[in-house]
């Protein structure tokens, strides 16, 4: 494996483990469960997209042809996250759970 | 009968077809045939979930909103980061958003959109499809939130869906 390969792999690797482990950070910090559900859903967003671009292009690299497998991952992930944040948004706002005082605006209940 | 044979939303059908071919190891006989019976029988069974087809799709225009899309994710990720790792308190406020896209497939995208672009999560759609309501995690102007999301995603996508 050329240099220039490994370091792309290990630039795309470490940008997303620091978005996974900021999105982490954000789940223990952030003060209500509408600003924690933040955290999560983008961190995987940005996090795992790019470890995902490391996984094609290690194996890329390896291997001749472009190996394109694992982008399908970050596609559904991409269709799958908005759908599973909506639902917990919605469930928690039918529970009435708790908002921080600085929240502005209410939700509704239809 | 040949409706009944038929693939009532082919890009659908291709697509699923396309991304068979790419989940199985390498493209071959097996696959080949597999992805065409997916193809044929899953928009078969959801058909009756699908929402009525806009009149126009410009497909076209749907690469460059997907750059836009992805391009918004890794910017609005790097504040929302900076956000996180800074001591200062977030400033989080409910949005109703008042939808002037008509058709739900326009309106599940933007909606979803919403969610993936950090910094703001689509909660709820009211019953009449008119209001979409949005948690912003930091915002200091409900306004600006309103005119960006109107710009950068609403408007491109009445072009696309008309």
């Amino acid at each position: 494996m050329q240099p220039i390969y490994e370091y792309v792999i290990s630039a795309l690797l470490l940008t997303g483990g620091l978005f996974t482990l900021v999105g982490a950070i954000g789940l223990v910090r952030l003060p209500d469960f509408f600003t924690r559900l933040h955290a999560p859903t983008k961190a995987t967003t940005l996090g795992v997209g790019a470890i995902m671009l490391g996984s094609v292009a290690y194996f890329s690299a390896r291997a001749p042809g472009v190996n394109v497998a694992e982008i399908l991952i970050t596609v559904f992930l991409f269709l799958t996250a908005p759908v599973s944040a909506n639902i917990l948004a919605k469930a928690a706002m039918h529970l009435g759970v708790d908002r921080t005082p600085e929240t502005r605006g209410k939700p509704w209940d239809q | 009968m040949l409706a009944r044979l038929g693939f009532p939303q082919p890009f659908l059908s291709l697509n699923l077809f396309l991304v068979w071919q790419l989940l199985s190891d390498g493209v071959s006989g097996g696959s080949v045939v597999m992805g065409l019976i997916l193809a044929w029988m899953l928009p078969r069974l959801t058909n009756n979930f699908w929402p009525e087809r806009p009149a126009t799709v410009k497909g076209w225009l749907l690469p460059m909103y997907l750059l836009r899309v992805v391009w918004d994710i890794i910017t609005a990720s790097v504040v929302v980061a900076r956000l996180v790792l800074s001591t200062r308190q977030p400033q989080p406020v409910f949005i109703s958003y008042p939808l002037s896209l008509e058709h739900p497939l326009a309106i599940t995208m933007l909606a979803s959109t919403i969610s993936l672009t950090p910094g703001t999560v689509s909660a709820d759609v009211s019953d009449d499809n008119r209001i979409l309501l949005i948690h912003a995690l930091d915002a200091k102007d409900e306004q600006e939130v309103i005119d960006t999301i109107r710009k950068r995603y609403e408007q491109p996508l009445q072009e696309i869906f008309q």
